[in-house]
């Protein structure tokens, strides 16, 4: 008796394993067959990057970054990425708050609405841009003109002698557009998940609005705020199509790090556009770090 | 009741119509300035044709393979146990940390006659690098994260006992995976087809470098519409850019009630 019963529940194990597992060879075949396509499509290109940027030496490697034009490409690059990110986390977080905080009409509208610049083309969402403030655009048909119907912000453009787009002004515009919802769309599902209560007890317990916001909602956040933020920046830093089609390739002014490799990929300067390509390559390496480090936070914050 | 309603939302709806709204309602102000034949003239052109016929079949072939691929990675990375797990689960997303214009030139790069895919593809006759073939191999390298993400959190919620008893009923291991797995993985796996696909169709930066860029042949929407741009024909650009949003729209239209699907689906069981 006392052999069967030892013996059972081990016979049960293997039946169970065997049911709801695949014997060893499928699971060897398939782990081979998704790990073959992604050092395919992933790895190598991403070797690929570094070896190439390499490919003529250090020197030549730092010389190619060292380059005026390229570190005026970089700077932009930071400016452009330094303005939008702020800029679309507060939103972020004012709009994830409105959101999750309260009940209204036309919400799932407003959710789609923010999701807009995703499903749109990168080169359209330059296009608008020059569409408004271009010289044949919405406003800039009245730039630069004596129209009476002349609108106030067209005047105040013409007055301060500002240009947007060819310009600084227009890449930041459209770095802004295309990374309008990543930070929104971060926090929104978090703090959908944690609800209303703990805000609640905090304002009961006579906190402030602000006092409640600062103490209570931002440290439950902070991880997922910190996720929008890298991933935000990252598109930020790497956008091409839509300040591609603003910022009028004017070297040393209006460039930034991907148009910067751009053009020395079609000077045929190949070394060197992987030179400074492997730039934003360290970037993504980065972000990816960072992505996971977070995730690994979060795991471990929701497992106490 | 929370403070800040009025403040959040205020906020939230002025900054969504300074930044989105008002710019992209430009695009139909300068459409409405085309005749109605003009628009169809342009938008019905043979190399907008063209065109349309090399971005649609392009993603959907890459948003194809992706969802099967995507699903088998998916699967690997949720049931099995392997050395450097952690480490391959990280790099899926590479595609979305990875500038498209890196990704274009390295891929060019790679798949280019003595690149290091290419020169084993060249003695085959087969040209990947400034093809059509490009398009496809650039569009599934930035698609690729889509359906691996939809799909893993899925396959991780599956209730063990659920293939139990389909194996206690005596399916075999396939035809569990039939019939029970895939349907409801199904919808989590059509949505990130979808999201891949809408992805692939606006995807400009990646593809300008491997493709032949060639009128008729190796030019995508994007492309057409950045020509055209050059060419500082505006509404040429506009009235191809209303087509493409349009689309944009429906798709996601789709997504969402792909996504409404499958939220039912796993509050069901």
């Amino acid at each position: 008796m006392q052999t069967v019963a030892t013996l059972a529940p081990a016979r049960g194990h293997t039946l169970r394993r065997r049911s709801t597992s695949e014997p060893a060879w499928v699971r060897w075949l398939l782990i081979s067959v998704a790990l073959g396509f992604l050092t395919l499509f992933l790895v190598l290109p991403l070797i690929s990057v570094f070896v190439q940027g390499f490919a003529k030496g250090y020197e030549f490697y730092l010389k190619t970054l060292a380059d005026p034009l390229a570190v005026s490409a970089i700077k932009l690059t930071f400016i452009a990425a330094g303005i939008s990110v702020p800029l679309n986390g507060v939103f972020g977080v004012a709009a994830a708050w409105a959101i999750t905080k309260f009940d209204f009409r036309g919400k799932n509208v407003l959710l789609t609405l923010i999701d807009l610049p995703f499903s749109i083309s990168p080169v359209i969402s330059g296009l608008v841009f020059v569409l408004v403030f271009g010289a044949q655009g919405w406003l800039g048909l009245y730039l630069n003109s004596d129209h009476p119907a002349l609108p106030w912000l067209a005047q105040w453009l013409n007055d301060h002698d500002i240009k947007i787009i060819f310009a600084v002004p227009g890449i930041v515009l459209a770095t802004i557009f295309v990374t309008f919802p990543f930070v929104a769309r971060e926090l929104i599902p978090l703090m959908q998940a944690q609800g209303r209560v703990e805000e609640e007890a905090a304002r009961v317990l006579g906190a402030t609005g602000w006092q409640t916001f600062w103490r209570v909602t931002l440290p439950n956040i902070k991880w997922g705020l910190i996720y929008g933020v890298i991933l935000c920046n990252a598109r930020a830093m790497g956008e091409f199509g839509a300040v591609s089609v603003v910022s009028g390739h004017i070297r040393g002014e209006t460039n930034t790090i991907p148009l910067h490799v751009e053009i020395l990929y079609n000077e045929y300067n190949f070394t060197g556009a992987f030179a400074v390509a492997s730039i934003l390559a360290l970037l993504a390496l980065v972000t990816l770090g960072l992505k996971s480090w977070v995730e690994y936070k979060n795991a471990s914050l929701a497992d106490q | 009741m929370l403070p800040g309603f009025k403040l959040s939302l205020g906020y939230t709806l002025f900054y969504l119509c300074l930044i989105v709204l008002i710019p992209l309602s430009a695009v139909f102000w300068k459409a409405s300035s085309l005749t109605w034949a003009q628009f169809i003239h342009t938008v019905t052109s043979p190399p907008a044709f063209a065109a349309y016929r090399l971005t649609f079949g392009a993603s959907f072939c890459a948003a194809v393979v992706n969802a099967f691929f995507g699903l088998l990675v998916a699967w690997v990375l949720v049931r099995y146990n392997f050395f450097g797990k952690k480490l391959i689960d990280a790099i899926v997303d590479l595609p979305f940390a990875l500038p498209t214009a890196v990704a274009g030139i390295t891929l060019a790069a790679i798949y280019s006659e003595h690149g290091w895919i290419g020169m084993w593809l060249k003695p085959l006759g087969i040209k990947v690098a400034f093809t059509q073939l490009g398009v496809f191999v650039a569009l599934t390298f930035i698609g690729l994260p889509f359906v691996v993400r939809t799909v893993q959190p899925v396959l991780e919620d599956l209730d063990p006992e659920i293939e139990e008893a389909s194996a206690s009923l005596g399916a075999n291991r396939w035809q569990t995976f039939w019939r029970v797995i895939l349907p409801t993985v199904r919808p989590a796996l059509l949505t990130g087809f979808a999201l891949a696909f809408a992805r692939a169709l606006g995807e400009y930066g990646s593809v300008v470098f491997i493709s032949s860029n060639i009128p008729m042949h190796g030019q995508i929407v994007p492309l057409l519409i950045m020509s055209e741009l050059e060419q500082f024909h505006y509404g040429e650009a506009t009235a191809l850019a209303v087509v493409m949003l349009l689309i944009s729209f429906v798709l996601l239209l789709t997504i969402n009630l792909l996504q409404w699907w499958s939220s039912r689906f796993q509050n069901q069981e």
